[in-house]
């Protein structure tokens, strides 16, 4: 049955716009503001236009937390969506009380206040009183998050799988799980394989859920703040300093306005440009993604 | 497909969810010189006074209530436009609908550290700023185009024909909505209870930034325990473990729903 066509459905919609609008365009308006004014107090500001664009490009700084929060996510993406459809695949075939205990578990991590999953970690991989960092010291590694790069971010990897991992795996479970048994016996028939199974008749279902559970996890993971704060709080050095962590740091920290808001202004369109260029390569991709 | 035993590798990564949860709680029930003295994998002497001391200490159960109070007042203000919106773009078109739904979830795309200087002015402006009503609206900006998104998704799974029905039937729209229509999503309110809660309770940077000391939320005195006095790793860790009790009550209640949650509402 179609929709019907009615433009006082606004009256319904009106509500969460004004909401929106409040909370959101009011705010990145003032933001764009900031960006190309040089504000000296309240009565004496100047127009500058892109310098502080320029500034914030030029800055070595910036590039530098551009690259590792690029490599951070490339990382993140990597391990937790093969991991996360794994322990789906390896769950939906049993569809028994253990499935639901563990669905149960997943979703733990998720409801962790992020602040709460940096002290976890912070606690459990502390060389001297963390069961991890006990552990691998122990076995005669070297490792001290605090001091060393690797070590460093081997944590914050191991940290984000723990608490994100989840998400990829509730997601193809749902997915996985209205796939109809008859697809699986064609399979069985054709002679395919496991592998075989995946790419041609589960990979194809998975692809509306994939497509958010990437988008999810590729935003969130640019936008990491929290928990590196908590846990190596940007270091060792500025060797996890991520983009928020930077940003947050010229905007509260020193209240540089200008140069800031420019900054933020570049990151959320570098964050809707590489959600919107993933969304069109998927879905230019076919039937075959 | 046959039932199988589930995989060897699942139980591992349990275990790899698990083993940091049981060191916190490991941690929350030793005292600080036991934690600091000796490393034990049991704890040796364990004692309920970290724990104690979180709800005798009015820092700490106030900082409770704090976090309580916006994440109430949060999800309330969510699902109340929330709903019409969702019933809206569920079963009318209207002029600029698909343009409205997908600004909507932009919003999803902001990094809350974009956010932090307007809204820290624009609360302070209208004297919200210190209040739990602060955090609550701004953490809107993530809840309300995320409860319209999964709201939809359950609405356009009811069939249209139901509205029509109950019209025929005699039924004032009133009646419908609320005793036929919200009742046939209840599971989908539920899990739009469940990521207003999840996203409401977990941020900390929007949080920090828009409270000082009257209306200061638990992950906040978390983190200033952290950087203030000698670290207290007991206590820190009590904390821990009572800020996940109400996620996991909350993953408790909708736990029939998850899977279908997951699927129909889109995230």
């Amino acid at each position: 049955m179609q929709r019907r066509a009615d433009n006082r459905a606004w009256f319904a919609v009106a509500p969460v716009v004004v909401v929106v609008a409040f909370t959101a365009i009011v705010p990145l308006m003032t933001v764009v503001n900031y960006s190309v004014q040089d504000i000296f107090d309240v009565d004496t500001r100047l127009f500058i236009g892109f310098d502080f664009y320029r500034e914030t490009l030029r800055d070595p700084r910036f590039a530098q937390a551009l690259l590792r929060q690029l490599a951070f996510s490339a990382l993140v993406l990597a391990i937790e969506i093969p991991l996360g459809i794994w322990i789906a695949r390896a769950l939906v075939r049993n569809q028994g009380k253990s499935a639901t205990g563990f669905l149960i578990l997943l979703s733990v991590p998720l409801l962790v206040p992020w602040n709460v999953v940096g002290t976890i970690w912070q606690i459990y991989a502390r060389p001297d009183i963390g069961l991890l960092g006990a552990a691998v010291t122990a076995l005669g590694i070297p490792y001290n998050y605090a001091s060393n790069v690797l070590s460093a971010w081997v944590t914050l990897l191991a940290m984000d799988v723990w608490h994100w991992t989840s998400l990829v795996a509730l997601l193809s479970f749902a997915g996985l799980s209205a796939i109809s048994p008859a697809y699986y016996q064609a399979a069985t028939l054709d002679g395919a394989n496991a592998w075989q199974t995946f790419r041609h008749v589960e990979l194809p279902h998975l692809k509306a859920v994939l497509t958010i559970a990437v988008l999810l996890r590729l935003m969130d993971s640019l936008m990491i703040y929290t928990e590196p704060f908590v846990l190596t709080g940007g270091g060792p050095g500025n060797s996890t300093t991520f983009l928020s962590q930077y940003l947050t740091t010229m905007a509260v920290g020193q209240f540089d306005l200008g140069p800031a808001a420019a900054f933020s202004v570049l990151y959320f369109l570098m964050i809707l440009l590489l959600c919107w260029l993933f969304y069109t390569s998927v879905m230019r991709g076919g039937d075959d993604g | 497909m046959a039932e199988k035993r589930v995989h060897w590798s699942v139980y591992a990564f349990g275990v790899y969810l698990l083993l940091p949860l049981y060191w916190l709680v490991n941690m929350s029930l030793q005292r600080n010189q036991d934690i600091v003295g000796e490393f034990a994998i049991v704890p040796r002497n364990p004692t309920l006074t970290n724990y104690a001391e979180i709800f005798t200490n009015p820092v700490w159960y106030e900082a409770f209530g704090n976090s309580l109070a916006y994440v109430s007042i949060n999800t309330l203000v969510s699902l109340t436009v929330a709903i019409p919106a969702a019933y809206a773009f569920s079963r009318y078109r209207f002029l600029g609908d698909r343009q409205l739904f997908f600004w909507l979830l932009t919003n999803r795309m902001a990094p809350p550290a974009v956010f932090l200087l307007p809204f820290f002015q624009l609360y302070s402006a209208v004297g919200l700023f210190d209040t739990p009503f602060a955090v609550a609206f701004a953490h809107c900006l993530f809840t309300v185009p995320l409860s319209v998104w999964i709201l939809e998704g359950f609405m356009s799974s009811v069939p249209r024909e139901i509205d029509e029905m109950a019209r025929l039937d005699g039924h004032a729209f009133g009646y419908f909505f609320f005793r036929l229509f919200l009742p046939l999503i209840k599971s989908g309110l539920g899990v739009t209870v469940f990521f207003c809660f999840m996203f409401s309770w977990v941020e900390l940077l929007i949080a920090r930034t828009l409270t000082a000391s009257e209306a200061k939320p638990i992950a906040v005195v978390m983190t200033r325990t952290v950087s203030a006095s000698g670290l207290d790793w007991g206590v820190l860790a009590a904390a821990g473990v009572l800020t996940i009790v109400p996620g996991i009550a909350v993953v408790w209640f909708v736990r029939r729903h998850l899977a279908r949650g997951f699927a129909l509402g889109r995230v």
